[in-house]
């Protein structure tokens, strides 16, 4: 791999600065059945297409954005930091991931 | 051996530079390869080949061949040919047990053609089984090219460079250089690389030369090799203009000392003023090397035939030499004495590194190469390599006679003849990828840059197919060899060091890795340290913990979700224990989180683990949507545990802040100065007597340091090192993350299920807790006493045996000075997790008992602590 990787902040970088942590997923909120949680948290989509996934900007800015990326090309379509929920009060356990849920769901 | 002074000849007659070879002096002129320098010396054996130690001469003068292959100041595989001379360099052969001239090894040549054919010992030496590592044992000995002397150390230093440019050309004949005017007449930002040994037309753009282009990657990143440097180019536009390379033929004897390429003869006369030989035979595939008859000539070579291979078909071609050199040469029958024989067939376009980038490459059978197509976005190519190479020779996959006498060499590299190939066919590989693997024609240092049309050709022949549709071989970076070193950069050992290292240097510290930090293991007698915390007053530095502030209104909100025990409710100035765990219910780090204010919370974490939980804080907040905000301070702020029966007494007397234990309670934090610095009193107890953690502006640590070493010497105060600290610990059973607890480890089984509070509604890791509380705990981290006088420790990660078989494991054990006996903590199954269980301990080759203690050794109730 050495694609290059808009950052939000930092504009085009090599992509071994980066920290990848893996698709977007969808956190149960409620206690989950055993396969459920196995779900969540061994089984990915591993789609070969676009999929929206996490990346950290490990040697840079070292914020945490989202990418939407085609697997197949390493062709990035776009990445945005996530925004807070809400200012004053702290969102409440249903929360899911500030920018929606994972297109690939 | 070398010409009069020529016009345009690289090498400077006023520039004498020396350097040995085998230890005896050679002289040379500035210019010069050591190639070049060795060849006007008189040498023509070069190297011995890979298999039958065949001598070998110069083949190709670019670097690409295998023949020159020496070991220059100890590094191996120095293709000298393109070597630049340089003053008291040391050259020595390789690949010989003797001398070259007289190889040891090449009795292979004689005698074992017939016993060593291709993948011979996957056949021959695997009976009897036994016999084997005999017989692996000496292949490993003769296989392999060059030797890395293991001694050598570091001798050069390699660095990487970043580079991004609009145009990169890569290669500097007459396209590429006119592609890189052209770009620069455009005002864009070009370089242009080039490999040499030929200089390139400098005008006026920057060039990097010599230098090679290793690979084409993903996002247009092309290494470049340029000495001692990685130049990792990131280009918008890539123009390649590597050119064509000259094929050689294939006929018996085609690798003997004195048969070259022409273009190999060309830069010998051109760039070094050497004659390449005396009599020479000259078989142009192209108009080139049809032109370099007249070049001969003008050197003193007498040219006695010049054959066309485009208009004159030759059916047998067969070189004969003495000693592995040249001496004659028969055309279809008629013998010609010469000691230089010029052969090439088609110029083949290098198409390798468009190939990589994605090129389709396809075979264009009327002029017998293979060309590029279908280019991906963002690269061009221009000149030769686009298969501009003018009318060449389709020459026939062979010139073997019946009456062959020599081998017919496909891969100099690797000495694979066709006779391998034609038996590689036989075997039932008839796919070129295949064949590839077996025979490993095109896996040499060339990289196929020699042997790939040819051992296509020779392939399509032998299946009676055509080039086109066996095809070629996939393309892979790297384009030529590359050292280890260049790819690995330069070599680092990052170290972090505390702002009280040089304290500890000077204090005769033996210091110890932990992570990157260098961290002091004990100032001499650790034992005697951790007693001294017991009886008096110890000093450590604990600087290295991670160190976070967390801030915002819903700071205390998100810690409550990420930690398994309660946040919301911990007062101001409070201090709670938490360990942070993976949603999987894992154990990942641990720490004091301490609350300075509503708003505001410290948090530390182990020494190795900042980065880690720092990420993970700012994950998470992203992931939930908190707006909090996290600082690292780990490195702006120095930290000391001050602990023992007097530390409440020196600490008093460096403060106006209460120190008593009604006012400074345990787990209360307070911010106070402390000799006159601003300090956060954390009042904790790892090592388990009545020990206060300052935490402090690192530009001060020196100077604290020094003050609480000086105040407290009449209080019998000694600075003890992480050994002591460890064994301080295990008495009162606190866990290390990592050392105790490993990715399996979960807080329930791990000794801590009072951390987790399942009436919160959510917290990381809490639902797969929920399933291991449900099945129950399957092993258990306990503390183990061993009886006393028991003068020594079971390793850590000995075994516990249950029942005759492993069923636990000790993580770490210790001498207790205090309770003078072996402790440690140990998993082992949950029947066995109970007070006073006997356990079965393997050491000392042994077995021995012990006992499992689930309550602290020391002050078990924690008394001292709170006192």
């Amino acid at each position: 791999m050495s694609f290059l990787l808009p950052c939000p902040n930092c504009g085009p970088r090599d992509v071994n600065e980066f920290a990848y942590q893996g698709e977007v997923t969808k956190r149960p909120t409620q206690s989950p059945t055993l396969r459920e949680l196995s779900s969540y948290l061994y089984f990915r989509e591993n789609v070969a297409g676009v999929q929206r996934e996490w990346w950290y900007h490990r040697l840079g800015c070292q914020a945490w954005f989202q990418a939407e990326r085609d697997t197949r090309t390493n062709e990035v379509l776009a990445t945005e930091l996530t925004e807070p929920v809400s200012a004053e009060g702290a969102p409440g356990p249903e929360a899911t991931p500030a920018l929606g849920e994972n297109p690939t769901l | 051996m070398r010409l009069g002074p020529r016009p345009g000849e690289r090498i400077d007659r006023s520039d004498e530079v020396t350097f040995t070879f085998r230890g005896k002096p050679v002289k040379a002129f500035g210019g010069d390869t050591i190639g070049s320098a060795l060849f006007a010396s008189g040498q023509r054996i070069f190297s011995r080949s890979f298999k039958y130690h065949r001598p070998r001469g110069l083949l190709c003068c670019s670097g690409h061949c295998p023949n020159c292959m020496m070991t220059v100041d100890g590094e191996p595989n120095v293709r000298v040919c393109v070597e630049p001379v340089r003053e008291g360099a040391r050259v020595k052969p390789q690949n010989v047990r003797w001398w070259l001239n007289w190889d040891l090894m090449a009795v292979t040549d004689k005698i074992g053609g017939p016993f060593t054919p291709v993948g011979f010992y996957y056949r021959t030496m695997i009976r009897p089984r036994r016999a084997w590592p005999l017989f692996e044992r000496f292949l490993r000995s003769a296989a392999g090219l060059g030797r890395v002397d293991k001694h050598a150390g570091r001798k050069r230093r390699f660095d990487t460079e970043n580079r991004h440019v609009d145009v990169l050309v890569i290669g500097g004949g007459r396209s590429g250089v006119e592609a890189a005017r052209q770009a620069q007449i455009r005002g864009e930002d070009v370089v242009l690389v080039d490999e040499g040994p030929e200089p390139v037309e400098r005008l006026g753009f920057p060039v990097l030369w010599p230098a090679r282009a290793i690979g084409i990657y993903e996002g247009n990143l092309v290494p470049v090799e340029a000495g001692s440097t990685l130049v990792r180019f990131r280009a918008k536009h890539i123009v390649v203009a590597t050119g064509a390379l000259e094929q050689p033929l294939l006929f018996p004897g085609n690798d003997l000392v004195g048969v070259m390429l022409p273009g190999g003869a060309r830069r010998m006369i051109e760039l070094w003023s050497l004659r390449p030989g005396r009599r020479a035979v000259v078989l142009a595939g192209d108009d080139r090397a049809l032109a370099l008859a007249g070049e001969l000539e003008a050197a003193g070579t007498e040219v006695v035939r010049v054959v066309d291979l485009r208009r004159e078909q030759l059916r047998e071609i067969e070189a004969w030499g003495r000693y592995g050199r040249l001496e004659s040469v028969s055309l279809d029958g008629e013998t010609i004495a010469c000691d230089l024989l010029l052969a090439s067939g088609a110029r083949q376009p290098a198409y390798s590194l468009l190939a990589q980038a994605g090129a389709r490459v396809e075979y264009d059978a009327k002029r017998g190469i293979f060309v590029p197509a279908d280019l991906p976005d963002g690269i061009e190519a221009v000149g030769a390599v686009t298969g501009r190479v003018g009318r060449v020779a389709v020459t026939p996959a062979t010139f073997n006679g019946a009456s062959r006498t020599d081998k017919c060499f496909a891969c100099i590299c690797e000495d694979v003849t066709d006779k391998d190939m034609k038996r590689a066919i036989a075997e039932g590989f008839d796919s070129l990828e295949l064949a590839k693997r077996y025979t490993t024609v095109t896996m040499g240092p060339c990289q196929g840059k020699l042997c790939h049309l040819p051992s296509i050709r020779l392939y399509a022949r032998e299946t009676e197919t055509d080039e086109a549709t066996i095809g070629t071989t996939t393309a892979r970076p790297p384009w030529a060899p590359v050292s280890l070193g260049l790819l690995a950069g330069r070599p680092h050992e990052p170290a972090k060091r505390t702002s009280m290292h040089d304290r500890h240097k000077d204090l005769g510290a033996r210091m110890m890795w932990t992570g990157a930090w260098r961290r002091p293991h004990s100032y001499g007698d650790p034992e005697a340290e951790a007693k001294v915390v017991h009886d008096s007053l110890g000093l450590i530095d604990v600087s290295t913990l991670g160190k976070l502030l967390v801030r915002g209104p819903d700071a205390a909100a998100f810690l409550e979700r990420l930690y398994p025990n309660r946040f919301a409710d911990l007062k101001v100035d409070r201090i709670r224990y938490g360990v942070l765990g993976t949603d999987g219910g894992r154990v990942m780090d641990d720490g004091t989180i301490a609350r300075l204010d509503e708003e505001l919370f410290y948090v530390t974490t182990t020494s190795t683990g900042a980065n880690t939980v720092i990420e993970w804080f700012d994950w998470w907040n992203a992931v939930w949507g908190f707006g909090v905000e996290t600082t690292n301070v780990t490195g702006a702020l120095a930290a000391v545990n001050l602990a023992g029966p007097n530390s409440r007494e020196l600490l008093g007397r460096l403060t106006d802040l209460d120190v008593s234990n009604e006012a400074l309670k345990y787990l209360d934090a307070k911010r106070a100065q402390v000799a006159g610095v601003p300090c956060l009193v954390l009042r904790i107890g790892f090592v388990g007597e009545l020990g206060y953690e300052l935490h402090f502006p690192s530009p001060h640590a020196e100077y604290l340091w020094d003050t609480l070493l000086g105040e407290g010497a009449d209080l019998g105060i000694r600075p003890f090192g992480l050994e002591a600290q460890r064994i301080l610990r295990l008495e009162k059973q606190h866990i290390l993350v990592g050392q105790d607890t490993d990715s399996e480890s979960n807080p329930l089984e791990a000794g801590m299920p009072w951390l987790v509070k399942w009436e919160k509604d959510d917290f990381v890791g809490k639902w797969a807790l929920e399933h291991v509380r449900e099945r129950g705990p399957r092993e258990q981290l306990v503390g183990f006493e061993l009886a006393e006088g028991l003068g020594s420790v079971p390793a850590e990660g000995g075994q516990i045996v249950v029942d005759g078989k492993p069923g636990g494991r000790v993580t770490s054990a210790r001498w207790s000075p205090q309770l003078g006996r072996p402790i440690g903590l140990a998993w082992v199954p949950s029947r066995l997790a109970h007070e006073g269980a006997e356990i079965t301990i393997k050491m000392n080759g042994g077995f021995e008992q012990g006992r499992v203690r689930l309550k602290p050794f020391f002050d078990p109730d924690g008394g001292q602590l709170r006192s």
